[in-house]
């Protein structure tokens, strides 16, 4: 394939306390023309991943390379999304101030420029929350936070655009609408996307990266319940999300898929 | 009204005048830092900074009287023990793996014991208390230049870097990951915070300064909910509380430090409650509407 290697981490170990590796020989390689996600259960280790992959952890061995530079280097280059549960919601901010964040200088000066506001404005109007743009974050619904952090993401004009845990709080009125955007931006730049929900492997994921103290990627149509059973370690039900359906639909429409018999 | 004006312009009363301008002009800064210090959950570290102010006045004495330097005004040790605790508490929270609220009690505490076991050692009477509740009789004109001068040194960073500033405090990761030296942003910020607390001590002394840093913002954040609006508004409370304080101390014959934050803690607590009212009317008028639907 003609496709530029986005991230490439080789022999990687990673432990937070020097005792259990959270992270056990990783070899990953993401290229720009694929849309991945990654997945796994909680506390296997897919923040960690994505930290190293940011350059705010350093790895015990083994190295990451960014678009072919290390990640202190490459993370201008990353448009990244955080879960907003770890902000401060009573900080007074509006959706403008947040989403200019991602126009931020290297450095110590800012100040903010004409350019910059309108590139600000052009993904506020990307992301559909416009009119949002003077109200106050903290009076945000948890989908429309969602939004304004994508948004100031895409305000850094990103190459690799890194979304953790984004249809978390998506309300399902915009789902739709946010597959559709994924579709669109994939054309301008990566798009990795972590996520602890395996009902988003969808379509439109080419790439599965399974976290769980080892890393291994499927292609997304190798998917099997098997394969998934395999990575969490334990049996799962899993539901076949069809999506566009009423509600009332929606039950008769759901499979329920029992992977092997259940322990209990 | 008149008789006080003119006491004002009087010679005889000139620190009257001086400690009314050191408000006015120190609300400027108190506003801004106030602000951050409110949103950023940082009041302990404040608190913590203006009692190690003691040990640098103790220190500042003490040296004076032994080694004969006259030039040694308590002031410059204020300003010195304001950094370092700052300074301190910031590489602390940041490199070490330390409780931070227990190494900020402890500043807060031995600080203060430093600067009274100074101040023991030092022959003659010294007047703690005007220290640590201010003493608006001792304010000079050279406290009123100090002033000006500190808070020249707080107001123009935070107008330069509000935007950095404002990141920062937001969140911290993602302003690192634009390629912020953050580190260097918080460290500034807290020297920022040490600087204004030691901006008003001669007003309101160094215990009761804390009011006066945190209870106007506490009061903006209520009506306005952004950063530049609550720091112009806690700016403008600031001034009213310090020159009521001092108007009412005037026409009281009463400690003009303790009037100031009473004063600021009055308005704080009228806030929460019409604000807690009007939300219990609101919430009343919306159960009707259904009702009556």
């Amino acid at each position: 394939m003609g496709c530029r290697e986005v991230v490439k981490i080789e022999n990687l170990n990673f432990s937070w306390d020097n005792s259990v590796l959270s992270l056990e020989d990783v070899f990953l390689t993401i290229h720009d023309c694929e849309m991945v996600c990654i997945v796994g259960p909680n506390g296997g280790g897919k923040t960690t991943l994505l930290y190293l992959m940011l350059g705010l952890i350093k790895p015990n061995s083994g190295t990451v390379k960014i678009l072919n530079e290390f990640p202190d280097k490459a993370r201008r280059r990353i448009g990244y999304m955080p879960q907003y549960l770890k902000l401060d919601l009573q900080f007074p901010v509006n959706v403008m101030d947040v989403v200019l964040m991602g126009r931020l200088r290297h450095g110590f000066w800012g100040r903010y420029s004409r350019a910059d506001r309108e590139i600000a404005e052009r993904v506020l109007d990307e992301m559909s929350i416009a009119e949002l743009a003077r109200r106050p974050f903290a009076e945000l619904s948890g989908g429309q936070r969602q939004r304004v952090l994508i948004a100031r993401a895409l305000a850094c004009e990103p190459e690799i655009l890194l979304l953790d845990e984004p249809t978390a709080n998506i309300d399902p009125g915009f789902q739709e609408q946010f597959y559709e955007k994924l579709r669109e931006l994939r054309k301008r730049m990566s798009v990795v996307i972590v996520s602890h929900d395996i009902g988003f492997v969808s379509s439109e994921i080419d790439t599965v990266v399974c976290v769980n103290r080892h890393v291994a990627v499927h292609k997304s149509s190798e998917m099997t319940p098997e394969a998934i059973s395999d990575i969490y370690g334990h049996r799962i039900k899993m539901i076949d999300h069809q999506h566009d359906l009423t509600p009332q639909h929606l039950k008769q429409h759901h499979k329920l898929h029992h992977i092997g018999e259940r322990d209990d | 009204m008149i008789d006080f004006f003119s006491s004002l312009n009087s010679p005889a009363l000139s620190f009257l005048k001086y400690a009314f301008l050191i408000g006015i002009f120190g609300s400027v800064s108190f506003g801004i830092i106030g602000t951050y210090i409110v949103t950023k959950r940082i009041a302990s570290i404040a608190g913590a900074v203006s009692h190690c102010i003691l040990a640098g006045i103790g220190a500042a004495i003490f040296f004076r009287q032994q080694f004969g330097l006259a030039w040694l005004h308590p002031i410059y040790g204020s300003v010195v023990a304001a950094l370092l605790s700052a300074i301190i508490i910031g590489l602390v929270s940041m490199y070490t793996k330390q409780r931070e609220d227990t190494v900020i009690g402890a500043i807060w505490a031995v600080g203060m014991a430093t600067g009274l076991l100074f101040l023991a050692g030092t022959t003659g009477y010294v007047d703690i208390d005007a220290y640590l509740f201010g003493n608006i009789l001792l304010v000079s004109r050279d406290d009123f230049i100090m002033t000006l001068v500190l808070n020249l040194i707080v107001i123009v960073p935070s107008l330069l870097f509000f935007n950095n500033f404002m990141a920062v405090c937001f969140d911290e990761q993602f302003a690192e990951l634009r390629g912020l030296r953050t580190k260097l942003t918080y460290m500034s910020l807290l020297c920022m915070v040490a600087l204004t607390v030691v901006l008003m001590v001669s007003v309101i002394g160094i215990i009761l300064v804390l009011a006066l840093l945190t209870l106007p913002a506490a009061v903006a954040g209520h009506f306005t909910k952004r950063l530049w609006p609550m720091m112009v508004l806690s700016a403008i409370l600031c001034a009213i509380f310090t020159t009521g304080g001092l108007t009412m101390s005037y026409h009281a014959n009463l400690p003009s430090a303790p009037l100031i934050a009473a004063l600021a803690g009055a308005a704080y607590l009228m806030t929460i409650i019409v604000f807690a009212v009007i939300r219990r009317i609101k919430q009343r008028s919306n159960n009707l509407k259904t009702v009556s639907k």
